[in-house]
């Protein structure tokens, strides 16, 4: 399946659901992980790995460090996808 | 100056008899057994096929999300303390007069192993970062102290199966120096894992009497074989007197003294002359300055090990004398198991429940009674203990040589 942004998103909700318990319903692409989902730095980290595993990426920490938002963890993973 | 008096405020426990407090004391005070088959994969092929799991699982009370980021263990304590903190009336205090010491006997082995098999099967980075958090021994307490936000002192002593005891020694001494007006303090224990039965049982210390698991447990019985491993924990509420008085709170029982000696003797067995176990009550005694002839009950440690009850009674002889005609001795393990760090903090919330209700819990499965054990045993059914003033002894031992010995009174106003 292309990664689109829309199934990026996706996945992504799937992941916060699962690590943070929140309402999917919430999760958008301006939310912020720390502020807006309950995503602290450890759980941070179990996106990542989740992520990397669901969408066949690589995020470097460096990239991490970066990612305020959703969707800038959606961007990144839509642009060096396969 | 006067010493501060400690009295118990709030209880609440999981244990393989029930979810809280009062399924507990209920399931025990009618003899029922805690132990069972396990249904586990693992467990199938091992010389030992049964336990004493929680009779409530967390995932029943608990949210998914929470579960996750804590150990087993962990959801114990959070689970017992929430229920011991609404017990006590949820009291309105200055947070840096408020302390927590609950213990743990081994702390997260469940997850060490899990995320070892993680590490293993997936690579490190599919390690998660909550491991170091989760599998710490202080994880239980520190845990349950962000939760309250306690900030007078945050504690986990490590005595094996002493644990639990030793925390409401430090808790005792927290409130009596005057470091806390308040500790919500107890002990729990997750480690029905492969690696710890496997452990326990090439120690040959768990009972094999696989074809009859509620029968396993028996505690000064001529056929004892073996302890039976127990999960869950218990927490209680210890208060300042006056500070409880103060805000009216609804109060158990006195805390009075506690006693603690080590063996030198040997890593894992018992002393056979037991003299560390009697000089840690005649410390305790000591401590509770109270006569001897209120001493009516006492909860045992007795594991059901061929050489473990036998030594603890006779020491419990030697320390009290005469007097030990009129203490009536329950070995609780007989129906919920041996918890290991849990095991002294549920006794002492049954010991407290047994001076709130004078009331006696009753031991199990004692077909021939040892005629080595001369105490006097409380068998199948409850005893009503003497009206007025009473007092129990709550005794603990540990790998390691470790003694403890708590006193509890009835508080009559």
């Amino acid at each position: 399946m292309a990664l689109t942004v829309e199934v990026v998103l996706e996945g992504i909700k799937e992941i916060v659901v699962e690590v943070a318990g929140i309402d999917a319903g919430i999760i958008a692409m301006d939310k912020k992980f720390t502020d807006d989902l309950d995503v602290d730095s450890l759980s941070m980290v179990e996106v990542v790995v989740a992520a990397e595993e669901k969408f066949g990426v690589k995020i470097p920490d460096e990239e991490v460090t970066k990612m305020a938002t959703v969707g800038d963890a959606v961007n990144f993973i839509v642009a060096n996808g396969k | 100056m006067t010493r501060r008096r400690v009295v118990v405020t709030g209880l609440g426990a999981t244990t393989p008899l029930g979810g809280d407090v009062s399924s507990t004391w209920e399931a025990l005070l009618a003899g029922k057994s805690g132990v069972r088959k396990l249904e586990d994969e693992w467990a199938q092929e091992f010389s030992v096929t049964f336990a004493a799991r929680v009779a409530v699982e967390p995932s029943e009370v608990m949210e998914r999300v929470e579960m996750r980021r804590l150990d087993r263990s962990e959801q114990f304590a959070m689970i017992a303390s929430r229920e011991a903190w609404k017990d006590a009336g949820s009291p309105d205090i200055d947070k840096e007069r408020l302390g927590v010491v609950i213990a743990s006997g081994i702390g997260g082995v469940i997850t060490m192993l899990d995320q070892y098999d993680t590490l293993k099967e997936k690579g490190a980075r599919f390690v998660s970062p909550h491991t170091v958090p989760m599998l710490m021994p202080n994880g239980p307490a520190a845990n349950v102290g962000l939760e309250l936000q306690a900030r007078a002192g945050v504690h986990t002593p490590v005595s094996a199966c002493a644990s639990g005891a030793e925390a409401a020694g430090y808790a005792l001494e927290m409130i009596r120096n005057n470091r806390a007006d308040i500790v919500v303090t107890g002990g729990v224990e997750a480690a029905i894992h492969a690696l710890p039965m496997a452990g326990f049982a090439s120690m040959k210390a768990l009972s094999t009497r696989n074809d009859d698991p509620a029968k396993a447990s028996r505690p000064y019985d001529k056929d004892r074989d073996g302890f039976v491993l127990g999960e869950g924990g218990g927490v209680l509420v210890f208060e300042e007197l006056e500070h409880a008085k103060a805000r009216g709170a609804k109060i158990y029982a006195e805390v009075m003294g506690q006693g603690l000696t080590s063996d030198g003797y040997h890593i894992a067995a018992p002393d056979p002359d037991g003299s560390g176990v009697t000089r840690a009550v005649k410390l305790a005694l000591e401590d509770a300055g109270i006569p001897l002839s209120e001493i009516v009950h006492l909860n045992a440690h007795a594991t059901s090990t061929p050489a473990g009850d036998v030594a603890e009674a006779n020491a419990l002889t030697n320390a009290l004398g005469s007097d030990i005609s009129h203490v009536a001795v329950s070995a609780t393990k007989s129906m919920t198991g041996h918890l290991l760090g849990g095991a002294g903090a549920i006794e002492s919330i049954f010991c407290v429940l047994a001076m709130y209700h004078h009331k006696a819990p009753p031991t199990i499965n004692i077909e021939n009674l040892d005629e080595a054990v001369t105490v006097d045993v409380v068998r199948d059914v409850p005893r009503d203990l003497p009206q007025g003033s009473i007092a129990c002894l709550n005794d603990s031992f540990g790998f390691g040589g470790h003694n403890v010995v708590l006193v509890f009174r009835s508080y009559e106003g």
